[in-house]
C-alpha cells in the first residue's frame, strides 16, 4: 500500500495495576481490540471504534482512551477528515459511507435561541402546583367549526374531526428501522413511547411480529423500497407514513448493508438474506406532487380513511413551498427532517452537506403554511438534530406542532454516537443483528430508559412553559415572540422571525 | 424525595449496569376593568361609570383611561362612526379622507369636543367621521366590515400621523393618557349616553403612555378592555395574520378583538363557543364530560388550539348585543360580577361596582374560564 497507514484514531491502553483479568473487555469488544495474553491484556488500538462498551463494563477503570492520539500537522483547510478521505477513496475509488449525523463544525442555530420567562407583570405558572398541558394531536385540524343551536338551546356539532393520534407529549420517536436496528432496540422504543403515550416509526423496514402489542403506538413507514409493506402493515399501525426524504441524505434512498439482512430481517422486509437493501432514491410512482396526492389518497382508501397519513421530506432549500404542496394534498401532517438528522450510513458527503438545519426549515414552512392559510388544518413534525428538552421546546415555539427524535432515543440505550452503525457490529445491542450482541440489550428492561427520557424531558418542557406563563402547549406553538436571538445574523433572524436579545416585547 | 428532580452526575454506577439493569441516576399589569349593560337598552349617561373607574385609580397609573359606549349616536346609528387621532390636521387628514372617499362617503367630518385639563397633555387631535362605505366597491364578495377592516389596516400601518381606532356603528371610543376622571373630563363623557359601557383604567407595561395603546380596543362591532397580559400572543398573531388581519396596536390586547371577530363573526359560532375557544377546559375535564360534550369541546379545543389565550387575563368583551366577561383558565386577574334589575356589571372590583349602583340583588365571582354574558332584549 503505497500511502501507507494513516494514524490510529483512538489509543487505548490497560492500566496493568488496576486490571483484574476479568476479560470483560475481550468479551464485550466485538471489533477484537483487546486479547489476553500471559498475565496481561494486549490492546490493538487500531481495532477500536470509540464505543466505550469496555469502559463502561471495565469494574477496575483500567482503560483509557485517548481520541486522536497522533494527529496530522494541523491546517484549517485540509482537516484530519479531508485527508483521510482522499486517502480512502484514492484506495478503494468508492463513495465513503459514514454514520450519525452531519459533523459539520458550525453552532447548531439552537444554542443561538434563547427562551423567555415570566418576572412580576405576568407570574409564571408551576407545574407541580397547576396544570400544564402537553397534550398535542397530530392530524388534520378543521379550519372553522360548525354547530346548529337547536330550538332547545342545544349546540350541535357538525363537523367531523379527522383521525388524530393523540400525543400525551409533543415528543415521538423518529423512523428507525428493523434491520438498521435491532428488534430487542426496537422494542425497548416501542414499549417506552407507548409508556408515555407517545408514538414511535417503523422505519422502512416492515413491522415485526413481536411489536403487535405496540402497534397502537406506532406509525408505520412507506419508503421507497416499499419494504415490508401489505394491507396488514398499513392496517395495524396507528398512523402511516410516506417517506420522501431524509435529513441526514436528503435525494437518495436507504442503505442497507446485506451484512443486517438475516432470516428475521429479510422475513420483515420482504427482501432476500443477505442482499443489500438499496430503497431506490424517488418513489417509482411519484414523479410530482400531484402522484404523492395520488399516493396519500390511495393509502387512506386502502385504510377506509381510518388512519392519519404523514408526508417526510428532508429539509431542503425549498422546503417551504414543498411542505405547503404536500399541506394541500390530503397528508395529515408534513414531517421535516433537518440536515443534522442522524443515520445508520449515508454518504459522507450527503451526510455534511445537503440540505438546511431544522431550526430554518421549520421557521420557514410554518410561515409558508400560513402564508397559505394552512398551518392550522395540518401538522408539523421536526426532526433531526434535537438534544434536549430545551431544542424541543425552540422548536415548537418557532412553529413545530411535535418532533421526532432518533439518536437521543438510542443515547438513552446506550449508543455512545461512535458513527460506526454500518459494520452491523454495534456493541450495544443496538444497530447490529448478531444476535449475541443484540442480546446485550434487554428490552424488558431497557424501555424504561426510554420511557424514562421522555418523561424527564417533558417535564422540563411543562417547567420552561410555566416559567413563560403558558399552560397549555398550543400556546408555544409558532410563539417566536418568546424566543430570542443571540449572535445570529440578521437575515437568519427575518427567516426566524425573532427578535435580537435585548429587544422588548 | 423531589420526585421529578434528579442531579447530573456522572453516570459511575457499575453493579446496575453489569447485571444489565440501566444505568440509573443518582436520585438524589395590573389594570382596572369595568362594564355595564342594561338589558332593556335604557340609555345611562357616563358620569357613573366615570366615578366607578376612577375608584379603581390604584389599578393605574395615569397613563392610560378610555371609555366605550354603545348607542352613542342614535342619529347616525346606520353610519360606521369612525374615531381617529390626527397629528395634525394638514398632511394624514387629507391622505385618510381620500382613502375613505376612495371606498365610501363622508356623512360628516368633526372634531370631537374635548375640554383641556390641566393634567392631561394633549398629544393627538381626536377628530369623527360618520361614514358609509359603498358596497362592492371592493368587488363582489367584500362586505361592508371587509372595507373598514382594510382601510382600518390602511389608515394604521401605511399613513404616519393617523391612527383609526374606532369603527363600529353606533359606538364610540373616548381613551387618551391621563387619569380615569381626567380623560373623562377631557371628552365630557358625561355628556354621553348608551345602553352599554365599558372602561379601562390602565398600568401599561409593555406601550407606555401611548394614546393609541390605552384601551378599550375596538374593532367594528367588537370592544374589548383588558387586564392582564396574553403569553400566548405570539401564537394568536401568527394565527390570526393567517386570516389576514393585521396587529398593529402594539398591544395583546387586539388580539382578543381580532380572535372574537374571527371566531364569532366569520366563524359563526356562538358567543358562549367563541369564549370558549378562547378559554378552553383543561383536557382532563374535557375527558370526563359526557360523551356530545366532549365531542364539541374536543373538535372546538383542537380547531382553535392556537386561538386559545394564555397568560393572566381579565376581559371584558362586547357587541352591540351584548357584554361578556372572561377570566384565563385559572383566573390569575380578578373579575367580579353583579345583578341589579335590568344591568349587569362586571369589573376588577366589587367596590366599583357599588359606586354605580348600591342596590345590588346577586353579586357572584364567576369561575376561572367561565363566561359571563349580558344581552340585550
Ligand atoms: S475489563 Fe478491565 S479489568 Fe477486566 S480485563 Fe479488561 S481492562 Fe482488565
Ligand atoms: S448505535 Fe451503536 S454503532 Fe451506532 S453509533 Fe450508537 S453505539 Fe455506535
Amino acid at each position: 500500500m503505497p500511502i501507507g497507514s494513516t494514524p490510529p484514531k483512538y489509543r487505548v491502553r490497560i492500566d496493568n495495576d488496576r486490571c483484574m483479568l476479568c476479560e470483560q473487555c475481550i468479551e464485550n469488544c466485538p471489533y477484537g481490540t483487546f486479547r489476553k495474553e500471559g498475565n496481561k491484556i494486549l490492546v490493538n488500538s487500531r481495532a477500536c471504534t470509540g464505543c466505550h462498551r469496555c469502559i463502561a463494563m471495565c469494574p477496575r477503570d483500567a482503560i483509557d482512551l485517548e481520541e486522536k492520539p497522533v494527529d496530522y500537522r494541523s491546517h484549517p483547510i485540509w482537516t484530519r477528515e479531508a485527508r483521510e478521505a482522499i486517502y480512502n477513496q484514492a484506495r478503494t475509488g468508492k463513495i465513503i459511507l459514514a454514520g450519525m449525523g452531519n459533523i459539520l463544525e458550525v453552532p447548531p442555530i439552537f444554542d443561538r435561541l434563547l427562551l423567555d420567562a415570566c418576572q412580576v407583570t405576568n407570574p409564571s405558572i408551576d407545574p407541580l402546583r397547576e396544570p400544564m398541558e402537553l397534550r398535542t394531536y397530530i392530524g388534520k385540524k378543521p379550519s372553522k367549526v360548525e354547530v346548529a343551536t337547536k330550538p332547545n338551546g342545544d349546540i350541535e356539532l357538525l363537523t367531523h374531526l379527522a383521525p388524530n393520534l393523540k400525543c400525551e407529549t409533543p415528543i415521538m420517536i423518529g423512523h428507525m428501522s428493523y434491520g438498521a436496528i435491532s428488534l430487542n432496540a426496537q422494542l425497548s422504543l416501542a414499549r417506552g413511547a407507548a409508556a408515555q403515550g407517545t408514538f414511535m416509526g417503523t422505519g422502512e423496514g416492515g413491522l415485526h411480529k413481536h411489536l403487535y402489542p405496540y402497534q397502537d403506538h406506532m406509525i408505520v413507514q412507506v419508503a421507497s423500497g416499499r419494504f415490508g409493506v401489505d394491507i396488514d402493515y398499513l392496517e395495524r399501525g396507528a398512523a402511516i407514513e410516506i417517506k420522501i426524504g431524509q435529513g441526514a441524505k436528503p435525494g437518495i434512498g436507504g442503505h442497507l448493508p446485506g451484512e443486517k439482512v438475516d432470516e428475521s430481517v429479510s422475513g420483515t422486509r420482504m427482501i432476500p438474506v443477505s442482499s443489500d437493501a438499496i430503497s431506490p432514491a424517488p418513489h417509482h410512482d411519484i414523479y410530482s406532487i400531484e402522484d404523492l396526492a395520488q399516493l396519500v389518497r390511495g393509502l387512506k382508501e386502502a385504510t377506509e380513511w381510518k388512519k392519519p397519513v404523514f408526508v417526510k421530506i428532508a429539509a431542503v432549500h425549498n422546503v417551504a413551498a414543498i411542505a405547503s404542496g404536500i399541506a394541500r394534498s390530503s397528508a395529515d401532517a408534513v414531517v421535516i427532517d433537518g440536515f443534522r438528522g442522524g443515520t445508520g450510513a449515508a454518504p459522507r458527503v450527503f451526510r455534511d452537506h445537503v440540505g438546511i438545519p431544522i431550526e430554518a426549515a421549520v421557521a420557514a414552512v410554518d410561515e409558508k403554511l400560513r402564508h397559505h392559510g394552512v398551518r392550522n388544518e395540518v401538522s408539523v413534525i421536526a426532526s433531526g438534530g434535537i438534544r434536549d428538552s430545551a431544542d424541543v421546546t425552540k422548536t415548537i415555539a418557532l412553529g413545530a406542532d411535535a418532533v421526532y427524535i432518533g439518536t437521543a432515543a438510542l443515547i438513552s440505550l446506550g449508543c455512545r454516537v461512535c458513527g460506526s452503525c454500518y459494520r452491523g457490529l454495534c456493541p450495544w445491542g443496538i444497530a447490529t443483528q448478531r444476535p449475541d450482541l443484540v442480546a446485550r440489550l434487554d428490552p424488558d428492561i431497557m424501555w424504561e430508559n426510554v420511557s424514562n427520557l421522555i418523561n424527564g424531558w417533558t417535564l422540563e418542557i411543562a417547567e420552561l412553559m410555566g416559567a413563560a406563563g403558558i399552560n397549555s402547549i398550543e400556546s408555544l406553538r409558532g410563539n417566536r415572540d418568546r424566543l430570542r436571538a443571540y449572535m445570529l445574523d440578521e437575515n437568519l433572524m427575518e427567516v426566524l422571525d425573532v427578535k435580537t436579545v435585548g429587544a422588548g416585547a | 424525595m423531589l420526585s421529578h428532580y434528579t442531579y447530573f452526575a456522572d453516570i459511575s454506577c457499575l453493579e446496575s449496569l453489569k447485571w444489565g439493569k440501566a444505568p440509573f441516576t443518582i436520585c438524589g399589569s395590573m389594570c382596572g376593568i369595568i362594564s355595564v349593560i342594561d338589558r332593556s337598552g335604557e340609555p345611562m349617561n357616563g358620569s357613573a361609570i366615570k366615578n366607578a373607574l376612577s375608584l379603581m385609580n390604584e389599578r393605574g397609573n395615569g397613563e392610560g383611561a378610555g371609555y366605550a359606549v354603545y348607542g352613542a349616536y342614535p342619529d347616525y346609528a346606520d353610519y360606521y362612526a369612525l374615531h381617529l387621532f390626527y397629528d395634525n390636521l394638514v398632511e394624514p387628514k387629507a391622505i385618510v379622507e381620500q382613502e375613505l372617499e376612495k371606498w365610501g362617503t363622508i356623512e360628516v367630518s368633526e372634531m370631537i369636543p374635548t375640554s383641556e385639563q390641566p393634567r392631561l397633555r394633549r398629544e393627538h387631535i381626536p377628530w369623527r367621521y360618520f361614514y358609509k362605505p359603498y358596497p362592492k366597491s371592493m368587488g363582489t364578495a367584500a362586505t361592508e366590515e371587509d372595507i373598514l377592516i382594510h382601510i382600518m389596516n390602511k389608515i394604521n400601518t401605511e399613513i404616519p400621523g393617523a391612527l383609526l381606532f374606532s369603527t363600529g356603528k353606533n359606538i364610540g371610543i373616548f381613551k387618551a393618557s391621563g387619569w380615569p376622571e381626567d380623560v373623562a373630563e377631557f371628552y365630557r363623557i358625561q355628556d354621553y349616553e348608551g345602553y352599554q359601557w365599558l372602561a379601562h383604567n390602565r398600568y401599561p407595561t409593555n406601550t407606555s403612555g401611548w394614546w393609541g395603546g390605552a384601551h378599550p380596543f375596538n374593532l367594528l362591532d367588537w370592544t374589548v378592555v383588558h387586564n392582564g397580559e396574553i403569553t400566548s400572543y405570539g401564537t394568536n398573531r401568527r394565527y390570526l395574520e393567517s386570516f389576514g388581519y393585521k396587529c398593529t396596536m402594539y398591544t395583546d390586547t387586539e388580539v382578543v378583538a381580532y380572535l372574537t371577530d374571527l371566531l364569532a363573526r366569520r366563524h359563526a359560532l356562538p358567543l358562549e363557543l367563541a369564549l370558549k375557544a378562547l378559554a378552553p377546559p383543561f383536557w382532563d375535564e374535557i375527558d370526563n364530560m359526557p360523551e356530545n360534550e366532549r365531542q364539541l369541546n374536543t373538535t372546538i379545543r383542537m380547531a382553535y388550539g392556537s386561538a386559545l389565550m394564555n397568560g393572566p387575563f381579565a376581559i371584558v368583551v362586547a357587541n352591540s348585543e351584548g357584554i361578556a366577561g372572561i377570566t384565563d383558565r385559572i383566573k390569575l386577574r380578578p373579575l367580579v360580577a353583579a345583578e341589579a334589575g335590568e344591568r349587569l356589571y362586571i369589573s376588577s372590583e366589587e367596590a366599583a361596582i357599588r359606586v354605580m349602583e348600591q342596590d345590588l340583588e346577586h353579586i357572584w365571582m364567576p369561575r376561572a374560564g367561565e363566561p359571563v354574558i349580558g344581552r340585550v332584549r
